[in-house]
């Protein structure tokens, strides 16, 4: 197996801590891992992102190939199609549809959303709303990797002991918040994708 | 042995804490920071009592680094690749006096500027002191290199340079460790003068330095680190260097290559492994993410028969990161293409964060400036470059850690009125504190602003030396106390700083103006960690 994921988003909005969460789930599992993330400026407010793979197999390079990625993980609309040169033209691409709006010209909504809907194969949903529903507002981002989980190849049992392990030195409720965000993402997907 | 999942940078770090070292000397800089970082939270590092504070800049971390390796110690010093320039005087004379204990300086370059103001390759610096480099392909190897280094240090009584790139730095995977070993102890170099760089000493010292050079040389033929692997196809032989190597086995699933590749991973050059692979093959390709360093060499000056190929013929891009696709397609792989970015996609460059003190210090300057006219400001590296872009378009330039200061005093030496500068706090006692000694010396007519938020905040909020000291160490140049002024920077105290601003800016001389609060990052860590400290006691 093997998987190869795009992360992305604004700096400061956390796509790390996917990063993490999946990166223990692979650890569990025996897998060969790789994730390459991005420090320093751009962390400030700019456009970030991270190239993850997973593989049963040694993986040779830190970046995945342009056109090979197997999946896009965003947890901010209009980032997510700027790493589309990397997706796949199997591959799927789940995004958050709550923009981050720290630039004058950020476009038009129903314009970047009609863009993403034109994709093939993508998920977009509402996770900050989702997380407030639950009532683990700050847990957006595992309400996206949840709604990305049935993409990757990874039991999903795993990817709930990574949130243990990740969290778990923030105290159990921390812990089951992003355990129930998990679900409520993986729910949307199951319910949503063709 | 159970992996580890590591940063590259994370991983030298282990490396060197696994190979005995006794202490890490660095300033914080993009790619390298996390290497201190990461000894500075380590277990074992605690429990050892390793060296692991901050340095007040590269050139007095090399320092201490080599008077630790003097001492017989192992050092390791950690630099981004513009702070070797900085350490540079330093750096090259370290060779020249050689080591006691093991020393190890680490250099994390930035090819296509991530964090930077240049991509320059510190493999040219290794090459300029004569010194063993070593260049890891992967996170494992970083650590090897980082575990062996000092004992090749030790061996041939010279530094060694490990030059890794941004994004082995900043890319995490699985490591193996191996047993801890012991650290050194406290021993004299042999000879009482070995480090006296008096002229006759140092005329000595070169030659022994000179003479190295071909035991170098057989270090890197055994070397592990340099692997020839053998092929059938001789129409290309390839030389990949570092990282590169990872991008040419994406193209080769499974390590089975079609061509000659010789891997390298240390340096100097293996003189009969690259004779080999040269004389074997039609063509060369070099891979190497940085500048043409091998390709360079392997041409020379007279060369004209296009054999070597590489970033000087266009087979790869002349500047810029190197990844699996640019490998491709210099061997003339197709590569997949994925879809466009869509036009709707903006650009989103970074930004001062929201309640930023430097916002409200170049609101404030904005005004001021409006009476005195425009490209006055000098600025310097940090968060408040950011300053440089809409809205602000405060600040006219950034060059090196402490320019501001001293290219607003040319700047006045020059005639410009009034001369501005703009430098964080951190950067001022790295580098603006004798550039502001310059304009009392000469009582420049400058305004010096240092937008003082008490840590580094670009690299992720690290202690500052300065802290709480700033008012002293102006005045204690020589600056005058009343011209040392000190300002909050919240919006409802702009008509305020304002005010201050122009005052300072009339007179006619040197002026301080502190402009201090924490940064926004730093006081919500505090306060989040803080808050979690209550939590757990109430418990």
């Amino acid at each position: 197996m093997k998987s190869d994921i795009i992360l992305s988003g604004v700096g400061g909005q956390g796509i790390l801590s996917i990063a993490a969460v999946v990166g223990m789930a692979a650890l569990e599992n025996d897998l060969y891992l790789k994730q390459a993330e991005v420090h320093g400026m751009s962390q400030r407010g700019g456009a970030v992102q991270s190239h993850l793979r997973i593989s049963e197999k040694e993986i040779a390079s830190d970046l995945i190939p342009e056109g090979s990625a197997d999946i896009i993980i965003s947890v901010e609309p209009m980032e997510s199609l700027r790493y589309l040169p990397w997706l796949s033209e199997n591959g799927w691409l789940v995004t958050n549809s709550t923009p981050f709006v720290n630039i004058p010209n950020y476009p038009d909504m129903e314009k970047l959303l009609a863009e993403i809907e034109s994709l093939p194969r993508r998920i977009i949903l509402n996770a900050d709303e989702i997380a407030r529903q639950i009532k683990s507002p700050r847990s957006s981002n595992m309400v996206i990797l949840g709604a990305a989980s049935p993409f990757i190849d990874i039991p999903y049992k795993s990817l709930e002991n990574g949130i243990r392990k990740i969290f778990g030195r923030k105290g159990d409720k921390v812990v089951q918040l992003n355990i129930d965000a998990l679900k409520a993402g993986r729910d949307f997907s199951e319910t949503n994708k063709k | 042995m159970e992996k580890i999942l590591l940063l590259g940078a994370e991983a030298i770090a282990q490396g060197a804490i696994d190979g005995g070292m006794s202490g890490i000397y660095a300033y914080p800089g993009t790619p390298s920071t996390e290497i201190t970082e990461y000894v500075q939270n380590n277990k074992t590092a605690i429990e050892r009592n390793l060296h692991r504070l901050w340095s007040a800049n590269e050139k007095t971390a090399m320092e201490a680094g080599l008077g630790m390796s003097y001492a017989g110690k192992r050092a390791m010093v950690c630099m981004k690749h513009v702070g070797l320039n900085v350490a540079a005087d330093a750096f090259i004379n370290s060779a020249i006096t050689g080591v006691n204990g093991g020393l190890i300086v680490t250099v994390a370059d930035d090819p296509s500027m991530h964090s930077s103001q240049n991509e320059q390759d510190s493999r040219f610096f290794g090459k300029f002191a004569m010194i063993p480099i070593f260049e890891p392909a992967n996170q494992q190897e970083a650590y090897e290199m980082a575990y062996e280094g000092f004992e090749l240090s030790e061996k041939l009584k010279v530094p060694v340079l490990l030059r890794i790139t941004t994004r082995l730095s900043h890319s995490r995977s699985g490591i193996e460790r191996r047993p801890l070993k012991p650290e050194n102890k406290l021993s004299y170099p042999e000879d009482p003068i070995q480090f006296v760089l008096l002229p006759a000493n140092a005329r000595k010292r070169y030659k022994g330095l000179l003479g190295l050079q071909s035991l170098m040389e057989q270090e890197s033929e055994r070397s592990s680190f340099n692997t020839y692997y053998p092929a059938r196809n001789k129409s290309i032989g390839i030389i990949a260097c570092g990282i590169s190597f990872n991008y040419l086995m994406e193209n080769f699933p499974d390590r089975i290559f079609p061509y000659p590749v010789l891997q390298i991973g240390q340096y100097p050059l293996p003189f009969t492994k690259i004779e080999k692979i040269v004389n074997e093959c039609e063509q060369i390709i070099v891979l190497e993410d940085g500048y043409p360093f091998v390709e360079e060499m392997l041409k020379g000056f007279l060369d004209r028969t296009n054999k070597i190929k590489g970033r000087l013929d266009g087979t790869i891009p002349r500047d810029g990161e190197l990844n699996p696709d640019l490998v491709a397609k210099a061997l003339g792989k197709k590569v997949k293409t994925g879809m466009k970015i869509p036009s709707i996609v903006t650009n989103r460059p970074p930004e001062l964060c929201a309640g930023c003190s430097h916002r409200d210090i170049y609101n404030a300057l904005n005004e001021t400036m409006k009476e005195f006219g425009k490209q006055k400001v000098f600025s310097d590296i940090g968060c408040y470059t950011l300053g440089a872009l809409p809205p602000w378009n405060s600040i006219n330039s950034c060059v090196d850690m402490g320019a501001s200061i001293t290219m607003a005093k040319g700047a006045a030496d020059a005639g410009v009125r009034p001369s501005i500068a703009v430098i964080g706090d951190s950067t001022f006692t790295h580098s603006g504190m004798t550039a502001l000694l310059d304009c009392v010396y000469e009582n420049s007519p400058v305004t010096v602003i240092i937008s003082d938020n008490a840590v580094a905040g670009m690299t992720g909020g690290q202690e500052s030396p300065a802290t709480g000291k700033l008012e002293e160490i102006c005045i204690g140049l020589g600056v005058k106390p009343e011209h040392v002024r000190v300002l909050t920077p919240l919006p409802k105290y702009h008509d305020e700083m304002v005010k201050v601003l122009c005052e300072e800016i009339m007179y006619d001389g040197v002026s301080v103006i502190i402009s201090r609060r924490e940064c926004i990052q730093t006081a919500s860590r505090t306060k989040r960690e803080q808050k979690a400290k209550t939590e757990e006691i109430a418990k």
